[in-house]
């Protein structure tokens, strides 16, 4: 019962989602902006786009780093083949500050404590949010985003793609195969 | 993969991959040498048949880096000492359940007899005059890290050709990522029929001026007494990179420890084209992308809960 891909977001609704999640940002941090930290791959890519954003907003100088969480994954012992890594940039004191992880997909949680993980190897920040491009239900852990670009309402058995530019060519968010059972 | 035994073995894809995974660790631990918690739980054995200060200790610091537990296992001192084979030795240390066993041996192909004697991913740290994987492994990261790419390079390895194992993973491994190869050295120090490997021999350092690379083995001073070389001074004479040999593009390397006056001058080894620091440093990163690529993944831990019957 597989259907075919349905593309539920375009590139201007993706811009328009993360124009929208840096307003979000920017009320939900009056006195200092946050720092931005993308997830590999793709989420580094949404944090670059947000930094742009925010900077072009705001007009202040906000710090960005990219994080790889493949030596945190909690699903190393299962997975055929080791991930790829990817070089982690965090060029500021992570220390004190206000972080907000970025990624594209919120599905299990699991990426996302791998990464709040991968984040405290840096330091001590004093207040980590999350924003997701998407997210679509199913959490394993206790995890919530305080930014969501668009609720997704998914089957377990559906894949959700977030394709950008930057790697994939074109900017949408699809959704494929899997039955139409909804879960919030 | 499941073990790391010979370059031979690999595909040029394999090299390219474990240096790029290589290279993203090392370009995270610049600023701070970071432990991560990939290989929480699992056991790494050492098991050492030869002395070695620095590739030992290189695994051990790549293995704690990933929070793996290390059980260094020296032969001198131990059991072997009293007779035990290598075999029964393997057997007795498997009981520990390593998922993991680091080996270097004098004889060649022990790391691949390891292999069946047990369910631990092998990584084989030098096996006689065989091979030494993870060192090729280490000099591919240097150059790439330098050069960007090895296709059409020349790189010379100059010296004891016939005794080492760093000279024939090296170069499986710089031809497979598309490098030129020559061996240089006196005719008693370069095998026979080296030829069907794909390089060029020369007994001589004439032509050397075009190469990029020029890698220097060690000459280990027990040859001497076994007479395969005249005297040190005659083959330094003959062999040495000097600096009245050493061009400004070219870059030197040397897997290490160096004899200072022997296979290079000591000017050679402390000038800014000698990249042997370079090399020492490649070697934990690297070999922390070895034993994750090795132990990261499902087929290791599957290892560990279906034992075999040793054979």
């Amino acid at each position: 019962m597989s259907s075919e891909p349905r593309v539920v977001l375009r590139a201007d609704d993706i811009d328009r989602a993360l124009t929208r999640v840096a307003h979000e940002i920017v009320e939900r941090n009056p006195d200092r902006l946050p720092a931005l930290v993308g997830i590999h791959r793709r989420g580094a890519v949404l944090a670059r786009r947000l930094h742009e954003i925010l900077t072009r907003i705001t007009g202040e100088e906000i710090a960005i780093g990219d994080v790889d969480i493949g030596f945190y994954r909690d699903d190393l012992a299962e997975r055929p083949e080791a991930p790829v890594l990817h070089a982690s940039h965090i060029d500021f004191d992570v220390t004190g500050t206000t972080v907000v992880i970025v990624d594209d997909v919120l599905y299990t949680g699991r990426t996302v404590r791998a990464a709040i993980e991968a984040l405290f190897a840096y330091g001590r920040p004093r207040r980590v949010q999350l924003a997701v491009l998407v997210d679509r239900g199913h959490r394993e852990l206790p995890i919530r985003p305080d930014y969501v670009g668009k609720n997704l309402p998914t089957s377990s058995a559906e894949h959700v793609h977030v394709r950008v530019n930057e790697i994939d060519g074109v900017d949408e968010v699809a959704i494929e195969g899997g039955r139409e059972v909804l879960a919030a | 993969m499941r073990h790391l035994i010979a370059i031979d073995e690999l595909s040029r894809a394999d090299i390219e991959r474990l240096v790029a995974q290589a290279q993203s660790i090392a370009e995270d631990s610049d600023r701070d040498i970071r432990k991560v918690p990939a290989l929480r739980g699992r056991m790494v054995l050492n098991l050492f048949y030869e002395a070695s200060t620095r590739t030992r200790s290189s695994f051990e610091l790549a293995a704690k880096r990933l929070s793996a537990d290390v059980v260094n296992f020296a032969a001198s001192g131990s059991s072997v000492e009293k007779g035990e084979s290598l075999k029964d030795t393997v057997l007795t240390l498997s009981a520990h359940r390593p998922d993991a066993i680091v080996v270097r041996t004098p004889w060649a192909g022990a790391a691949t007899l390891v292999s069946h004697w047990c369910d631990a991913a092998i990584v084989n740290a030098g096996d006689g005059k065989h091979e030494h994987p993870t060192q090729a492994l280490l000099d591919c990261y240097t150059l790439l890290s330098r050069l960007g790419s090895l296709d059409g390079a020349s790189i010379w390895i100059i010296g004891d050709v016939a005794h080492s194992r760093v000279a024939r993973s090296d170069i499986h491994a710089f031809q497979k990522l598309g490098a030129d190869v020559t061996v240089a050295g006196p005719p008693t120090l370069i095998p026979r029929d080296i030829e069907a490997l794909g390089c060029d021999v020369r007994y001589d350092l004439d032509g050397i001026g075009g190469a990029d690379v020029l890698y220097a083995l060690r000459m280990q001073r027990e040859r001497m007494d076994e007479t395969w070389v005249p005297s040190l001074r005659e083959y330094a004479a003959r062999y040495q990179i000097n600096e009245g040999r050493l061009k400004a593009n070219q870059i030197v390397m040397h897997p290490g420890p160096v004899n200072r006056g022997v296979e290079l001058s000591g000017e050679v080894v402390d000038s800014p084209q000698a990249l042997i620091a370079a090399q020492v440093e490649a070697g934990v990163v690297v070999r922390m992308a070895v034993l994750y690529e090795l132990l990261a993944s499902r087929n290791a831990a599957a290892s560990k809960t279906t034992p075999e019957v040793p054979a």
